[in-house]
């Protein structure tokens, strides 16, 4: 991996239950660039994010990333203390801003309702929030749109682009079209 | 890792973790005097032993409540994204959870002897034995949480898997509470505490590890 670069998968397989998902897989990210993970159902795209974040090893091939934030279909957030403080915890740990990831979902008037109480979409936001409230170089995105409004993709589009603006990189993976522009397709069949 | 033990502390408080085991301890200790009759020298001879046994079957109670939801709810993937190794979060959740019920029970244990008529010096030698012991079962609460962690209606299996290994120390707790320290009881507890304290980082750290798929 050399400097530059944020994320470098060379040569990645994929097995899962003894089954070959993907292989040979590579792709490179460097500051500013994004990758947008497209495919069918059951074909290895939330595995690839999940090698990718470190949580699966890779069946073969090499993973070398900066620091990442990951937000899949987990909201990891305490349930019983108020967004603002379940946010201010990860915050803590990443050396982030709590309160900007809250103004950029546009959750600010939330920070005192307690995690339970979010709806789905309210979740969904304070998830993202979390990625951005992280500041770290690398966000890995597993269906970021799923249950946003329509302001809520807005928004997701605004903060994925300010973050490669500011020499991030994301890597994402969905189903709907995300607004990455630019961006590299990386086809799972 | 501070933040990380804050964390379980503030979660055993608000989640019930602590205070159960607590009142559940409490429970017996009122009810072993229903049982057995109101024998005083009976009771001072059976009751340090039978808080021993109220102590370990406490320690099982949050055995469903320790890991699961913080992997459910993907923490612990969380922890593993920021490097955070598995063994350092199961350190955290043992410093953590040995501090909301080890002082606890050691407090309850007064008005417990109380009720089972122990005498001044037997209550010394249990609390001297739950000092030394509960760090080992609160290890061994957090290696069978993590066992088990992701696996469905595990309460009979919790108890399957972590009493038979609690049975030394029940007995050399027990045997301190009758005998003193003079039998060797305080220091063979004290090596099973140890030994148990010092694998559970990275047994439960392993088991994981093991459940992140």
């Amino acid at each position: 991996m050399t400097a530059e670069a944020l994320l470098a998968l060379e040569d990645v397989a994929c097995l899962r239950g003894g089954r070959l998902l993907f292989e040979g897989l590579n792709l490179r990210l460097a500051p500013g660039e994004a990758a947008l993970v497209t495919g069918p159902n059951g074909v290895g795209k939330s595995s690839l994010m999940r090698i990718a974040a470190g949580l699966l090893p890779a069946a073969a091939g090499r993973v070398a990333r900066a620091a990442a934030a990951l937000a899949d279909e987990k909201l990891a957030l305490d349930e019983r203390l108020t967004l603002g403080r379940a946010l201010h915890f990860w915050s803590g740990l990443d050396g982030g801003a709590a309160g900007a990831g809250l103004a950029e979902m546009g959750l600010a008037h939330l920070a005192d309702v307690p995690v339970r109480m979010l709806s789905t979409g309210q979740r969904k936001r304070a998830m993202l929030a979390r990625v951005v409230a992280s500041g770290t170089p690398l966000w890995l995105l597993d269906e970021p749109a799923n249950g946003l409004d329509a302001e809520g993709q807005e928004r997701l589009t605004h903060v994925m682009a300010r973050h490669r603006a500011d020499g991030g990189a994301v890597l994402a993976a969905s189903h709907q079209p995300l607004a990455l522009p630019g961006a590299k397709t990386v086809a799972l069949a | 890792m501070i933040a990380l033990i804050l964390r379980e502390l503030r979660l055993a408080a608000t989640g019930g973790n602590a205070v159960l085991p607590l009142v559940f301890f409490l429970l017996v200790a009122t009810l072993f005097p229903f049982a057995v009759g109101p024998d005083g020298p009976l009771l001072a001879r059976t009751g340090g032993g039978a808080l021993w046994m109220a102590a370990l079957l406490a320690a099982l109670l949050p055995v469903d409540r320790l890991v699961e939801p913080d992997r459910a709810a993907g923490m612990l993937d969380q922890f593993a994204v920021r490097g955070i190794s598995d063994e350092a979060v199961a350190m955290a959740k043992l410093a953590g959870h040995w501090l909301s019920f080890g002082p606890p029970l050691m407090l309850a244990a007064v008005p417990a002897a109380a009720l089972m008529k122990l005498p001044q010096e037997v209550l010394l030698r249990l609390e001297l034995g739950l000092l030394v012991g509960t760090p080992g079962l609160a290890a061994l609460t957090l290696i069978v949480s993590a066992l088990i962690a992701g696996l469905r209606s595990t309460g009979a299996l919790a108890g399957l898997l972590m009493l038979p290994l609690a049975v030394p120390i029940l007995i050399f707790g027990a045997g301190l509470v009758e005998r003193g320290g003079d039998a060797g009881a305080l220091k063979l507890l004290g090596a099973v505490s140890l030994l148990l304290v010092a694998a559970a980082p990275f047994a439960a750290g392993a088991a994981l590890r093991a459940g992140r798929d």
